[in-house]
């Protein structure tokens, strides 16, 4: 004979339909056999609990039950938990993990096999520690130049690492050795370290090549003459020709990202601006008293497009 | 295999808009045969795990792909154990 189902739900006798309800629905999470398919004794306890619902939450039954006219047995037994017969079965990998709302049971055959296999390896033999992934930011110039930087992992441990020149915002630095431990004297895991390299308030990359504008007094471009250039490597005194206009590009050779094996250096692209700034009384009684010798309109030939 | 009909006159408590909700949503695949959707073994009693999960365990609309979507990777694990020979319940 089956237990008193009050006591499999856990009840009182005098229990509402919402309490046993409640109580039903908390036992059924638990103990659903397709929920716990590694546990058998669930099944049991899930029959136990439904067969004790199916009494207690149909009104005429409970009181026949508690008048003692029918035991708690002899309730139709519901079929439940066999999803699970079906789903461990070969064809239940219709149904298996996905990604959004795709099947994709390739990528997760990969993985699984993946993962089996490496226990496999760990069971027999030595076994590669794991791969651990780092983000490091990098300074732009450190990215131009080349540079070390340390890279302090959540062990408190820390890396150097060496950053070429020429890295840029995605690339991923792997050093070996520096992962996971190995196991059973197998080789440690490689610490895979992601660059994120920061923008620069002057210098502006493309390709190897550095971008800078440069602002010019008016003297300076129209005389010409020296003036001192921030690069990556450090100010150099720079000679502009007569007449560097607005929009004037000067090279630089080698003045870009760093060198870096066989690959040459990169340039440095100056794009000259002229400033004028707060004009004073004397170039302002020049200009009103200036009458070029070949006036030029720099507006000739701009007309709105219809 | 059960067609769509049928499906529904064996689930008392199955309303078939949600039974087609649950088809485009991709919780159930049936096949479709002639034009007609055909439910196996297997898809009648997702349907039914389905319909406990709602009814009996509370298991409301948004949290049910959640609920089958970690149910479905435990049956992959499940099957790929069995696949290799491992029986997954025994202990070693």
């Amino acid at each position: 004979m089956a237990e008193d189902p009050y006591k499999t739900l856990g009840v009182p006798r005098d229990a509402s339909t919402e309490t046993i309800r409640a109580a039903y629905r908390k036992l059924a999470r638990k103990h659903h056999p397709d929920l716990n398919p590694g546990k058998p004794e669930a099944e049991a306890k899930f029959k136990a609990v439904s067969a004790a619902n199916e009494l207690l939450s149909d009104p005429e039954k409970r009181a026949r039950f508690d008048r003692g006219e029918i035991d708690a047995d002899g309730q139709e037994q519901r079929p439940a938990g066999s999803y699970r017969q079906y789903a461990e079965q070969p064809t239940g990998a219709k149904y298996g993990a996905r990604t959004g709302q795709r099947p994709e049971a390739e990528v997760f055959d990969d993985l699984f096999a993946d993962i089996f296999e490496q226990r496999r390896r760990a069971e027999s033999g030595p076994r590669k520690g794991r791969d651990e992934s780092y983000r490091l930011a990098v300074p732009f110039l450190h990215a131009v130049e080349g540079a070390t930087e340390t890279l302090t992992l959540p062990d408190g441990r820390s890396l150097s690492v060496k950053i070429p020149p020429g890295v840029e915002t995605g690339q991923v630095l792997r050093l070996r050795g520096q992962g996971g431990p190995g196991r059973n004297g197998g080789p440690a895991g490689d610490a895979l370290i992601e660059l994120d390299v920061a923008e620069h308030s002057l210098f502006r990359r493309e390709g190897f090549n550095l971008h800078l504008e440069l602002p010019v007094t008016l003297r300076e471009a129209v005389l010409g003459g020296h003036v001192l250039v921030p690069t990556p490597s450090g100010p150099l005194r720079v000679s502009l020709p007569e007449g560097s206009d607005t929009g004037r590009q000067i090279r630089l050779r080698g003045r870009g990202i760093a060198a870096h094996g066989k690959r040459e250096a990169g340039d440095l692209l100056l794009t000259l601006r002229v400033v004028i700034g707060a004009a004073d009384e004397a170039l302002k009684a020049f200009l009103r008293d200036w009458k070029p010798e070949d006036p030029q309109d720099p507006r000739a030939g701009m007309e709105a497009a219809p | 295999m059960i067609t769509l009909d049928l499906l529904c006159a064996r689930f008392s408590r199955l309303r078939v808009e949600d039974l087609q909700a649950w088809i485009a949503e991709g919780h159930v695949r049936p096949e479709r045969a002639a034009g007609d959707l055909v439910f196996s073994d297997l898809d009648v009693e997702r349907v039914r795990l389905i319909l406990e999960l709602r009814d009996d365990m509370a298991v409301n609309e948004e949290a049910l792909p959640v609920v089958l979507s970690l149910l479905d990777q435990l049956y992959e694990l499940r099957r790929r154990l069995r696949a290799m020979g491992v029986e997954p319940d025994l202990r070693a």
